[in-house]
Order: C-alpha cells, then sequence, then structure tokens
C-alpha cells in the first residue's frame, strides 16, 4: 500500500480478484462494492442498500463471504477476492450454483442474484450436506423481493447435491472439463433441466 | 421438428447473463459520467427561506448546483398530472425542484451535479437551506380533519371525491334482516425493489440527440416527458430501459423530476450525467401506496347473502397526486371480488398529507378492497356462526352468468364487466389443497402442543391486460436469426422467454433463434408501460399477431419460391415445408433473403436465393404496391375491456399463546390466469407475489410519525421478509381461458400480493379469538389485542 501525498489523499491498493492481479488508487473512504463496480468495472457485483443487510453485495473474501459494502477497499489490500464473474467457465458454462439458480427458477429480475449465488458458494463450502432448515437458514442474510425464495432454496438444494457429486470447491471458477456438467447449456437457451416447479424444501 | 414450447416450463433465457454477472442494471452503465445527489428536505412541511451554497463551492469534484430559481421556466413548470379525471378537482403535482415549499422529507431541494457521487454528496452536505416549518399533516383521519392544510389552496385536503354506486345500497340494507358495520385500516407500505431508481443520461452535441437510460417501467413515455420538457423532437431522445431490478409498479411512475433533470444537465454540461439513489433516498422519495382507512355497513340475509353493501373510505395519497385517482378507482371496483353485488355503493375522498406521494405498488388498491370485502364476508359468518367457505359460496357470480357486466366503471373508464373465471370450482380446489374440511382435527391436535391454530382464505378477482394497446415487431433475418421487440419494459418477469416462445411457435424456429429486446424506443417507439399485470397479455397477443403476419408472409414468399400453394406449406424447423413431404422445403433464412429484392451475395443464403430468384411479375415493380421488402411485421393488440382473472388463497397460523408470536404454517393457492404460457414463471410470479402479501400482512409498514419523519427508512427498521419468513406454498391453478384475445390469456403478475393481508388476519382472528381489523399485525400488538379482548370478556381465559 503506497500513500501518495496530497489534501486528496490517494492509495493504491492490490488485490487478486477472480485470480487475477488488479490494482486502482482510491480514497480511503471507498467502498469495496465502489472499488468492485466502478474503479474494477466488475458490476456484477450490485448494491441494495449499503448498508449491510440486503446481502446484494456479498463476495467472498479469501474464501469467505462478507458484505463488500460494509468494507473500506483499502482494508482488504493484498487479499483475494472472489465475485459472480469468477465462478463460470472460462466459456462461460455455468457453475454449478449457477446453474441450479436457473434450473429452479431462483432469480426473476436478477440483482439479489449475485449476492445470493455468492453466500450460497460460501455457505455449500462449509455445510457440504446441508438439509432444508439449514438451507433456509444459510440463505437469511440475503433479501430478494421477487422470486418468494422458494426457487432460490431448491436452487442451493440441488447445488448442495451437484457439488457433492463433483467433489468441486463451490468458491472456485467452474472447470467444465473436470466433473458431469461438461456441456451444461448454461450459455444459451434450453431446457436446462429442472421441472420449473422445483423442490421447495420446507 | 420443433416442438412446441408455449405451456412448457422452459427455462428462462436470460438467466445466464444475469447468473455470471452480465447483467446491465442502471448503475452498472457510465462510470465516466457526473453523478448527481440531491439535497432533499428534512421536513415534512417548510417553507424554503434561503439557500446558502457557498460552503459547497471549494468542494473537490464539484461541477454544478442548481436550485429552483436556476433552472429554465419550462423546467419550472410542476409535473404533469398523468391520469386526470373529471372528479379530480385539486390535483396538485410536484416541482422538479422545490419552489419555496416542501410538502414531504425526502423532496429534492437543490440538485448537486460532481464528478463522482462521494464528491456530490459532499457538496450537498454543506448547502445550507433555511426552511420554515409548517404543521404537517399525517394520516388519512388528520388529512379529512383538515385542521391544517397541506397546499394552501386546497384547505381540506382533498383532492377528489368519487362515488359510484349499483342499484340502492343504503335502502337494500335498511330493508335487509342482518347489518354489520365497522371499520378497517391498512397501513402504508411500499414496492423497494432491490434496485432503486436511476437514470442516465447522453448527451450528443453532434448529432443533438439525447440517450437516456433509466430503471422504468414506461420508457415510451419518459421519452415523450424528457423531449417535452427539453424542447426536443422526439427524434432526438431515445429512452432505453436496461435491466431493471424489479419494479412492483414504483417504476411506473413518469417522469421523477430526475428523469428530466438529468437529460437537460446532460445537455447543459455537455457531459454525461447519472443519478443513482440510495437506499434511503429511495425510501423517502419513491412513491409509497397501500394506506387506506374504510367503514363498511353491510345489510345480508340470514343465509348470508349480502343484499346491500356500503364503502366509505379515505385514499391517503401523499404530498402530491401525478398519478391521479387510479389506486382508489381499483379498490372502489376491485374490492367486489367474485361476488354478484346488485346493491353497492363506495364513496372515496382522495387527500393530500405531507408524506412521500402515491402510486401503484403491485396490487394496486386491490390488496385493501380484497381485505374490506373479505374480512366483511368473515363477519357475516361469525355473525351467523356459518363456515366462512358457506357464506362465498351462496354470494358467488356463477360460471354460467359470464360474461357479467357490473354497471361501474373500471380503472380503465370502460365497463367492469368480467370476461370469465369459475368461482365454485376454485374454491372446491382451494378446499381440498389446504385440507379445509380436516382442519379442526389440527387445531386439536396444535391445541394439545399449546398452539393456537387458526385458518383463513381470502378470494379476489383482478382487472388485468387493461388497454389500450402494445405493439410488436417481429422480424427475420436474412441470417435466420428471429428479431422481436415490444416497447414496454421488463423487471424479471421473463418476457425475453415466453415472448420467444409464442414467436417460436409461431414461426416454427428453435428458441435459441429468437432475440427479444423490450423497453427500447429505438426499436419499438410506441408502448403503454408495464404495469396492471398486462405485459404478457398485451405485449403477448401482440407479438403474436406479428408473428402470425410474418408467418403469412413466409408461406407467400415460399410457396412462389418453390411453386406450391401456400396451403400445403408448414413452417418447421426453421424452414417452410411441403406438408407430408419434407424434403421439399426452403430454409426461412432463404426466404427472408428473398424478401428483399436487392441483395449481394455476401453469404450463403443470398447464394441459394439466387436459385430461386423470381425475376417479378410482369408489367409490376419489384416491390408491388401491397408489399414491403423484409420478412417482418409489426401489429398491435388493442382489448374492448381488460381481462379478469381470479384466485383464492388459504392461511394457516400458529400463534404462541404467550408471546402472540405469529407463524404462517401453511399457504395455499388457487389461480387462474387462463393458460399459462410458461408454468415456471407464473408460478415465481404467484411465489413472489405471496411473498409480498405476507411481508405486507406481517412485517413491512411506512412508520411515520406526527411530524412526517418516516422512522424506518432503511431495510434495517422496514422489515422486508427474509427467505426465514416466507412460507411454502401450495400452488394449483384453474385454466379458464379469456374469450378477449388470442392467445385466451390473463394477466398474472400481481395475483400473488393480493389476498394476503385479507387471509392472514382471518387466519390470525380464527387462531386467536381477536377481531382483525387493522394489518399489518406484529405479534406485541397482537398481544395488546388479546388482552383487550380478554379484559372485555371476563371469563375468557384465552
Ligand atoms: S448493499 Fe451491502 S448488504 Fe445491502
Ligand atoms: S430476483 Fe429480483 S430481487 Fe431477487
Amino acid at each position: 500500500m503506497s500513500v501518495t501525498a496530497g489534501a486528496h489523499e490517494r492509495i493504491e491498493v492490490e488485490v487478486t480478484v477472480n485470480g487475477v492481479p488488479r490494482a486502482a488508487e482510491v480514497p480511503p473512504r471507498r467502498l469495496l462494492s465502489d472499488f468492485l463496480r466502478h474503479d474494477l468495472r466488475l458490476t456484477g457485483t450490485h448494491v441494495g442498500c449499503e448498508h449491510g443487510v440486503c446481502g446484494a453485495c456479498t463476495i467472498l473474501l479469501d474464501g469467505a463471504p462478507i458484505r463488500s459494502c460494509l468494507a473500506f477497499a483499502v482494508s482488504v489490500h493484498g487479499r483475494e477476492l472472489t465475485t459472480v464473474e469468477g465462478l463460470a467457465a472460462d466459456d462461460g458454462t455455468l457453475h454449478p450454483v449457477q446453474a441450479a439458480f436457473q434450473d429452479q427458477h431462483g432469480l426473476q429480475c436478477g440483482y439479489c442474484t449475485p449476492g445470493f449465488v455468492m453466500s450460497a458458494c460460501g455457505f455449500l463450502a462449509e455445510t457440504t450436506e446441508p438439509d432444508d432448515d439449514e438451507i433456509r437458514e444459510g440463505m437469511s442474510g440475503n433479501l430478494c423481493r421477487c422470486t418468494g425464495y422458494a426457487g432460490i432454496l431448491a436452487a442451493v438444494k440441488q447445488a448442495a447435491g451437484d457439488l457433492r457429486a463433483s467433489g468441486a470447491d463451490p468458491r472456485s471458477q467452474h472447470q467444465p472439463e473436470d466433473d458431469a456438467f461438461a456441456g451444461r447449456p448454461g450459455g444459451e437457451h434450453g431446457p436446462a433441466g429442472g421441472d420449473g416447479g422445483g423442490e421447495v424444501p420446507s | 421438428m420443433t416442438t412446441r414450447s408455449v405451456g412448457a416450463p422452459v427455462a428462462r433465457s436470460e438467466d445466464p447473463r444475469l447468473l455470471r454477472g452480465e447483467g446491465r442494471y442502471l448503475d452498472d452503465l457510465g462510470h465516466d459520467a457526473f453523478q448527481i445527489a440531491m439535497v432533499r428536505s428534512p421536513h415534512a412541511h417548510a417553507r424554503v427561506l434561503d439557500i446558502d451554497v457557498s460552503g459547497a463551492l471549494e468542494v473537490e469534484g464539484l461541477i454544478a448546483i442548481h436550485t429552483f430559481e436556476d433552472l429554465p421556466p419550462r423546467l419550472q413548470e410542476p409535473l404533469p398530472l398523468l391520469l386526470p379525471h373529471p372528479s379530480l378537482t385539486a390535483g396538485r403535482t410536484q416541482h422538479l425542484l422545490a419552489d419555496g415549499e416542501v410538502n414531504h422529507v425526502g423532496e429534492a431541494v437543490v440538485m448537486v451535479t460532481a464528478t463522482d457521487r462521494y464528491a456530490a454528496e459532499d457538496a450537498a452536505e454543506r448547502i445550507l437551506v433555511e426552511y420554515d416549518p409548517l404543521p404537517a399533516v399525517v394520516g388519512p383521519e388528520r388529512a379529512r380533519a383538515a385542521e391544517h392544510a397541506v397546499h394552501d389552496d386546497v384547505p381540506d385536503n382533498v383532492a377528489a371525491h368519487l362515488e359510484q354506486s349499483i342499484g340502492d345500497a343504503p335502502a337494500a340494507i335498511g330493508a335487509a334482516p342482518n347489518r354489520l358495520r365497522f371499520r378497517l385500516d391498512i397501513e402504508r407500505s411500499a414496492s423497494t425493489p432491490m434496485e432503486g431508481r436511476g437514470t442516465y443520461a447522453r448527451w450528443d452535441g453532434d448529432d443533438e440527440r439525447v440517450r437516456l437510460h433509466t430503471s422504468t417501467q414506461a420508457p415510451t413515455s419518459v421519452r415523450a416527458a424528457v423531449a417535452a420538457f427539453l424542447g426536443l423532437q422526439l427524434a432526438q431522445v431515445e429512452c432505453i430501459a436496461p435491466d431493471i431490478g424489479g419494479g412492483f409498479g414504483v417504476k411506473i411512475m413518469h417522469p421523477w423530476p430526475e428523469e428530466i433533470l438529468v437529460p437537460w444537465a446532460a445537455r447543459e454540461l455537455g457531459h454525461d450525467v447519472k443519478f443513482t439513489e440510495d437506499r434511503r433516498e429511495h425510501f423517502v422519495s419513491a412513491n409509497h401506496e397501500r394506506a387506506q382507512v374504510h367503514w363498511i355497513d353491510v345489510g345480508f340475509d340470514d343465509d348470508g347473502r349480502v343484499l346491500g353493501l356500503d364503502v366509505e373510505f379515505i385514499h391517503d395519497h401523499g404530498a402530491y397526486i401525478p398519478y391521479g385517482l387510479i389506486v382508489p378507482i381499483i379498490t372502489s371496483t376491485q374490492l367486489i371480488g367474485p361476488y354478484k353485488l346488485e346493491n353497492y355503493r363506495v364513496v372515496f375522498d382522495s387527500v393530500y398529507t405531507n408524506t412521500t406521494p402515491v402510486s401503484p405498488y403491485r396490487g394496486a388498491g386491490r390488496p385493501q378492497g380484497c381485505f374490506a370485502m373479505e374480512r366483511t364476508i368473515d363477519r357475516i359468518a361469525a355473525h351467523l356462526g356459518k363456515d366462512r367457505t358457506e357464506v362465498r359460496s351462496v354470494n358467488f357470480l356463477q360460471p354460467e352468468e359470464m360474461p357479467y357486466d357490473f354497471g361501474l366503471t373500471f380503472q380503465d373508464g370502460r365497463p367492469l364487466r368480467y370476461d370469465s373465471g369459475d368461482f365454485p370450482a376454485s374454491l372446491e380446489k382451494l378446499k381440498q389443497l389446504v385440507d379445509w374440511d380436516g382442519f379442526e382435527e389440527r387445531r386439536a391436535a396444535a391445541e394439545a402442543e399449546g398452539r393456537l391454530l387458526g385458518i383463513g382464505l381470502a378470494t379476489y378477482v383482478e382487472g388485468t391486460g387493461v388497454g389500450p394497446y402494445e405493439g410488436g415487431h417481429v422480424l427475420i433475418e436474412p441470417g435466420g436469426t428471429v428479431q422481436v421487440s415490444t416497447g414496454l419494459s421488463t423487471q424479471g418477469q421473463g418476457h425475453q422467454t415466453v415472448f420467444a416462445q409464442i414467436v417460436a411457435d409461431e414461426l416454427g424456429v428453435d428458441l435459441a433463434d429468437v432475440r427479444v429486446v423490450t423497453g427500447d424506443t429505438r426499436r419499438f417507439p410506441y408502448a403503454v408501460g408495464t404495469f396492471a399485470s398486462r405485459a404478457a397479455v398485451m405485449s403477448g397477443n401482440a407479438i403474436h399477431l406479428a408473428a402470425r403476419r410474418v408467418r403469412e408472409k413466409a408461406l407467400r414468399i415460399a410457396s412462389e419460391a418453390l411453386e406450391v400453394d401456400a396451403e400445403d406449406l408448414e413452417l418447421a424447423d426453421g424452414q417452410a415445408r411441403v406438408v407430408g413431404s419434407p424434403d421439399t422445403a426452403i430454409d426461412l433464412k432463404v426466404v427472408a433473403t428473398l424478401s428483399n429484392p436487392l441483395r449481394y451475395a455476401f453469404d450463403e443464403s443470398a447464394r441459394i436465393a439466387t436459385q430461386f430468384a423470381n425475376p417479378g411479375k410482369e408489367g409490376q415493380p419489384p416491390v408491388t404496391d401491397d408489399d414491403e421488402p423484409g420478412l417482418e411485421a409489426t401489429d398491435y393488440y388493442s382489448p374492448m375491456s381488460s381481462t379478469f382473472a381470479n384466485g383464492m388463497h388459504a392461511v394457516e397460523v400458529s400463534v404462541d399463546p404467550d408471546t402472540s408470536d405469529i407463524e404462517v404454517v401453511r399457504y395455499a393457492v388457487v389461480h387462474d390466469c387462463g393458460p399459462l404460457l410458461n408454468p415456471r414463471i407464473v408460478q415465481g410470479q404467484v411465489l413472489g407475489g405471496v411473498a409480498q402479501g405476507v411481508g405486507g400482512a406481517l412485517y413491512e409498514r411506512m412508520a411515520y410519525d406526527e411530524h412526517g419523519q418516516l422512522q424506518n427508512a432503511s431495510f434495517m427498521d422496514f422489515l422486508m421478509p427474509y427467505a426465514t419468513e416466507v412460507p411454502s406454498v401450495d400452488i394449483d391453478h384453474l385454466e379458464t381461458p379469456s374469450p378477449l384475445n388470442p392467445l385466451g390469456i390473463k394477466g398474472a403478475g400481481e395475483a400473488g400480493v393480493i389476498p394476503g393481508a385479507a387471509a392472514i388476519a382471518a387466519a390470525i382472528e380464527d387462531a386467536t379469538g381477536v377481531v382483525i381489523d387493522a394489518m399489518p399485525i406484529s405479534p406485541s400488538q397482537l398481544h395488546e389485542q388479546r388482552l383487550t379482548t380478554a379484559q372485555d370478556r371476563p371469563g375468557d381465559t384465552t
């Protein structure tokens, strides 16, 4: 971290985002969410409240979910960040959590979705065999105004099973050739499985 | 063979990009734009005496400061009254920036433009506005009492007074063997989409055009408003709704002051300008809804048949009334629900208060109307000691009476005429789904465990697919891609998928080859907007009609090329081919190429097309009088009247006898929106609506104090349900098609939310024996009421 002198102090922040080293000079008060969105132009991370309640801004910091609207960019200097942009395979094939959200109709407007997806990745890394109550509890830090949550809970349940089957770490980028998900039509239209109704944990 | 996709639970084509973080919502655009921050009124009612900006001038990054005085004359005019009505005799709308007076906390007073939002907020903080506070009018009854006026020239605070009636309700009630009178309240709430409002404008000085992106449910109307305020021709304004993070009604309001100020500032400053509101701004300056007080007077016979119903209510529309009387008119007319009322009178006053203005929030007056009607039916049942489903049954309009004209005027200015529905069948389905008849056993079992269990139900009818029209454009490109556009915008309803399904079926093409664009005036300049559960009905049918025209044209061109009768051809698998001998076929992309007499051999289709090249008919020009180049068509759908969807919800709640904690343990929905275009998407709409209904019943309220300060303007304090608060929902569908449109569909967008408060109130009442006449209700409120009720009924130990 190097400090530039002057009335409008700017500080160089270096981080690794989705495996890529990134740096920008920002004022000390720049929120991490703004840093990601506007300085690094990774706009997949959304903000819904900027007071730590809605979870839309959830990212992984060294593998653990945090609310990026509650952290200053300068406070994560030197750390590893994962955002929603870092999950799908290089060819765009969806990560098992993302694929499950599509299969189970876990999103409508999609605004809360990156936060839910990141929360789910963090949750499933910790809890590999969650029951329905644990899923509900695990997803209860994020707000969604569109879906009524049923599809989200069903998606997390599906993803838990899929990840167990593949053995992949939910926090890392999807590697299609490594598992049974290769060829999933994540990049295009198509009947990506699921019956739309989904099995909803109660 | 291409399989039919309408009716199938097709996965959404919009999902992959949204899931990968590739969505483009408003604040994802314009990273280099100047940003706006508003100085907003901290007072509910005050005169603005002085504005001192000197302290802000030193802020690094400041670009400009504008007050009302700094605006050109056209921008000093108040916002339009969007929906005038003869009864709306004292309509007042806000100014873009306050003109000497503020009428609610959050009203914009000064606009600050800076290089980024941080700097803009720094400058805004340093601007000193001197106010002379005035008494605040808060709540519908204080407004009606008119001790103080919100607007000096409207001393009684009443913007409109409207009465509608069928038959003679007062006489029928007077003559009825039974009569009940009571009051019912619903508090204020709001849409609160996860993405707030936002507008981004680019002024192109070379082209003299403005391109506006705005998070709106009505892009074509915003475009027209911007052109009018900025003195531009329509052709100079483009308006695009990018990805939108939810609307639920609040984004149908237009133009917001910022939607005019941002493009104006962009032109003035010669630089991109953006406004992205924060959550607190959304709470205080984006519109609310719901607050109404109702007085019911009902007469009925010994079977529970309603003989006369008289409803008076006050509608609190906040500080201004830009959206007219839509919400109270909907309450007035949709209150009737599935019942055959022959003597009904409804009267309302729409009143000013010093609170955030009101425009529709999902349901738009229907949740209040449903609450009024369904609580009334429950009171009648309680009074007569009858089963609540029985009293509903005796009042139902019967399926053979459809279409049924009530003799009232609906929100679209047309007669309130139900087109379809089978209410007895829906009720039967609901009773099965929730096991209504088995409830007393469950109640007894719960009681044995020390829990109070209650069941309730509520029914509604919802006018959907409101006119006047929507349009659709369908084009098959020579490359084979099918381009579809419609003017209204999308906020998560899956239009891209559903409209593609409609087109794919009509044209026999693969879903993946269909691209749908909504809400972009560059693509489709005519539209009404996304509200009143109308998008699927209106744009769906318009696109269907446009696709049918393209189909006809494709068949005509193919029949000329293949030299077979058009009747012998079908469209399937991306080809026009002879029925029964699919080897005689021509690709649609070749047909598209053939549709344009000018073709260079740029690609394979063009080369193939030359084999079919028709030299044109003798004595006729290459494009005949009744033809146009291109394989495309535009069509519009404009119905005579709205189509009426309906539904019924049943809820079981468990109340803790010690803490009065309320838990929804079972939620069942029967829903009739006609044939389902995509069951997965309809189900998603219903589930999302139910969550909002539960929120509105148990958690969400705009808590104003008597000074007009919103006490809970954050997600910390305005309690939107998380996953832990939303019950699992069982859904069953009845599909009675609407005779009014080619697809037979009815709207589904708002249905889920409408009966929530009514059904949950009924269940709580059933569990506790406490009469629930105001919603939302918290455990502490319920506890208080239970204590009071117990006091009033000594010996009752509940
Ligand atoms: S934006 Fe960070 S929690 Fe809401
Ligand atoms: S999908 Fe819209 S807020 Fe969750």
